[in-house]
């Protein structure tokens, strides 16, 4: 290796990605950033300090070894980076793109303490998409076990959770209730984010791994968990259905046509594909005049898709003030870009409906921050007299879900006062074999926690199941030269493929 | 009971009942082990499809077929009755879903059903005969012509008024007029169940309150995805907002907002009648002598496509 890089010696600014114009990209679906292409992913990569402690593989939720990839990078072996990435993190151009990095491994990042963070999350896309572009896979050798696992909803946790069972060696299907499977990358995410071809090619690889996807399977009403773990014979259940049941917030007018929720206006764009109606049948009657009520990632998703949709107006109205808002600071930043019409401290009272029963208007009123809540952040108070109105056609709520009934409505499984399923440490729920996790468990969260959770559950099946955790570091127990094939112990069944040169 | 290989929806049997009504089988032997009444399936058509919402009509464990009851009133159902045929597959076909019907006790039980209700109530009238219940069937049609499964509901119900519009058939007038004539003959009814257009249900529901009758209603409004993920099928149940998906489709029609509901349906009505008339547009230019004699049915009160 060349001599040691420091603080002083690497490239002092953060590489920029390419981004399409804010104006043009305001009016088509094709993605924002661009990604890095060879040499500034090089220049990047130069930047990491490949310092030993390491605090971003930490600042992982699935700790993936990211002075590993970036160094091979630094190397231009790229299918090398693939590899050590593909080791612990199977969709690299998924969470490339939609992770919260400034909060996990680039908020943590040594080179962060001083200049800004190594730009991980554009690295780790660089990666995935030359991967994609070029067909590689990181299949590793994989002996069947026998063990027979369920996955119930085909989202990031199932998707995290399906890899590292069949990468164990157990017969892994996955049940998704909608006709694809990606679950919230499909549905939710729009395309400009994350583009659905990416999804299907990451997909692509679980089937490689020998998972099989069934959609058009609602578990619960089709078969019981119980079933599952009975009548199927499935040996173990991992359940990561999704939060789902999106909140109201109960103010008068919310039945009026014009009002929906986030997840059904990005539903019926992002999955039926309604912003190509009439090519596709699903119909959805864009707004010119758009509110989006709430300041969370999906919020910025459903103003940014109703701009594509050709509305002329959007607005954003959010009780608290910017600091404060859930959303990444980037999705904020571009959602700022496009146009966005802000409203901080505000909250919405009502909504106003004309002759045909269509939303015309809603009734705001400004806020202010009063004393801090249980969160910490400081609760805003309605200032008095200060109502106003907006005129507008359509109204979204993004204010977050509740949990999905189904499975509770349909299973013995205990939850807890919220109506989410209830599980230790371990993401064990209380019929044994079955586990949960994502956002069925703990609530909305990000696409990343999901995965770390789905292969937090993956780690309690395998221990559940007796099966070796590949992912600890292992110790042959026996010098027995019989339970050896070409030197390595039969126990040994995971590893990684050989590339012979 | 092992898990199946990749469905394939095949259309199994097709009846046409008139020119707006048909049925169609559709093979899918977990679901049909699975269905219970009172349930909906969702199909997709194709992959450019929207996902509908259909009540399911019967079910056949042994044959492992669920039966669809569909009247063509939009851009879906209209092509779905055209290229629907035997042999052919649906893209997609989801279920069962919502709760299944509280069905049990040896009661006096009226079962409604008007129009497109007619079919998805058989499963509760033959439900309810097989749990030991006294059943009155009511159906509304609008003409002779019309009728459909006359047989089928004598075989479970112990009386069965049926009503037209015109007295072509049973009596003259709306379901509600069999209602009372039920409700006159005995007094003793303890529930009734309604399925049918909304102002229908609302019909059925303001009939039996006087008279303090359990009224269950099953509510079809615009859904996406079935399984309480959108709430683009929230209903107002009292003081409370419900999703018919997940929280429902059988509601208490004494404490549903009818008006709400209607009012709601029509979301989409702009979008839904374009794309009725490009479909056609697009039908009528290989054969246009054919397909221009045939009457452009009236769009019902009851959208049943919608994505």
């Amino acid at each position: 290796m060349a001599k040691k890089k420091t603080i002083r010696t690497i490239p002092q600014e953060r590489t920029p990605v390419q981004e399409q114009d804010p104006r043009e990209r305001a009016r088509n679906f094709g993605e924002v950033s661009l990604g890095y292409r060879l040499e500034e992913a090089l220049v990047e990569a130069e930047r990491c300090l490949q310092c030993a402690d390491e605090p971003c593989v930490r600042g992982c939720p699935v700790g993936i070894d990211i002075p590993g990839f970036i160094q091979k990078i630094t190397e231009k072996h790229h299918q090398g980076a693939y590899d050590i990435i593909t080791d612990t993190n199977l969709l690299p151009s998924i969470c490339g793109r939609v992770c919260p990095q400034e909060n996990q491994c680039e908020g943590v990042c040594t080179v962060g303490d001083t200049l800004e963070p190594v730009a991980i999350g554009r690295l780790e896309r660089f990666v995935g998409d030359m991967a994609i572009r070029e067909g590689w896979a990181n299949i590793p050798y994989i002996e069947p076990n026998g063990y027979r696992v369920g996955i119930v909803g085909a989202g990031p946790a199932g998707m995290a959770c399906a890899a590292d069972m069949a990468k164990a060696g157990c017969e892994v299907v996955v049940y998704e209730a909608f006709h694809q499977p990606g679950g919230v990358l499909k549905y939710g995410i729009p395309d400009f984010r994350l583009p659905n071809d990416v999804i299907d090619a990451e997909i692509e690889k679980l089937r490689r791994l020998g998972i099989r996807f069934e959609c058009n399977t609602l578990v619960g009403r089709l078969f019981t968990i119980e079933q599952m773990v009975t009548e199927m014979g499935f040996h173990a259940v991992f359940i990561g259905t999704g939060a789902g049941y999106p909140s109201f917030m109960g103010i008068p007018g919310e039945s009026l046509n014009g009002v929906l929720s986030a997840n059904e206006l990005l539903t019926r764009c992002n999955l039926m594909r309604a912003r190509d109606f009439p090519n596709f049948d699903t119909p959805l009657q864009p707004g010119k005049r758009v509110t989006v009520i709430g300041a969370g990632n999906t919020a910025m998703d459903a103003m940014r898709v109703s701009l594509r949709l050709g509305a002329e107006k959007v607005y954003c109205i959010y009780r608290r003030t910017k600091a404060e808002a859930p959303a990444r600071a980037e999705e904020v930043h571009h959602a700022e870009e496009e146009g966005i019409d802000f409203n901080w401290l505000t909250s919405p009272i009502e909504l106003l409906g004309d002759a045909s029963n269509a939303v015309r208007a809603m009734r705001c009123i400004r806020m202010e921050l009063g004393e801090p809540d249980d969160s910490g952040r400081r609760r805003p108070v309605p200032v008095p007299g200060s109502e106003f109105e907006i005129e507008t056609d359509m109204v979204v709520f993004a204010i977050g879900t509740n949990a999905n009934p189904i499975l509770g409505q349909t299973a013995k499984l205990k939850l807890n006062k919220r109506g989410y399923i209830e599980t230790d440490d371990s993401l064990a729920t209380s019929i044994a074999g079955v586990y949960a996790g994502g956002d069925i468990v703990t609530g909305a969260a990000t696409v990343i926690q999901a995965m770390g959770a789905g292969r937090t559950a993956a780690r309690s099946m395998k221990a559940y199941l007796g099966l070796r955790d590949t992912d600890s570091v292992y110790t042959p127990d026996t010098d027995d030269p019989a339970g050896r094939r070409f030197g390595i112990p039969a126990a040994e069944h995971n590893f990684a493929r050989v590339r012979l040169a | 009971m092992s898990p199946e290989p990749s469905q394939s929806f095949e259309i199994v049997a097709r009846e046409d009942f008139s020119d707006v009504t048909y049925l169609l089988e559709v093979r899918h032997p977990m679901l049909a082990r699975a269905a219970r009444a009172g349930q909906f399936v969702i199909v997709m058509e194709h992959e450019h499809g929207e996902r509908i919402p259909l009540t399911i009509a019967d079910f056949d464990r042994e044959a492992g077929t669920v039966t669809l009851v569909i009247q063509a009133v939009g851009k879906t159902t209209r092509e779905m009755q055209k290229n629907c045929r035997v042999g052919t597959s649906l893209y997609a076909m989801v279920g069962p879903m919502g709760i299944p019907s509280h069905i049990g006790g040896k009661k006096k039980v009226v079962c409604v059903g008007g129009g497109l209700g007619v079919a998805p109530i058989f499963p509760q009238a033959r439900a309810w005969k097989e749990s030991g219940a006294y059943v009155i069937g009511v159906l509304g049609f609008r003409n002779r012509g019309l009728v459909f499964w006359e047989d089928k509901f004598r075989a479970c119900c112990d009386e069965l008024i049926l009503c037209t519009d015109d007295g072509s058939a049973g009596i003259k007038g709306l379901v509600t007029e069999g209602i009372k004539q039920a409700i006159a003959k005995h007094a003793d009814i303890e529930e009734l169940v309604a399925i049918g257009p909304p102002v229908m249900m609302k019909g059925c529901a303001e009939a039996t309150r006087p008279h303090r009758i359990k009224t269950m209603v099953s509510l079809n409004p615009v859904m996406v995805d079935g399984t309480g993920m959108c709430g683009g099928c929230r209903v107002k149940i009292g003081e409370s907002v419900k999703f018919a998906c997940v929280d429902g489709p059988d509601f208490d029609g004494h404490l549903v907002d009818f008006d709400d509901l209607m009012a709601r349906l029509t979301r989409y009505r702009t979008a839904e009648k374009e794309a009725v008339e490009r479909w056609q547009e697009s039908c009528r230019m290989p054969g246009k002598e054919a397909l221009a004699a045939e009457p452009a049915p009236a769009i019902d009160d009851r959208p049943s496509t919608d994505g």
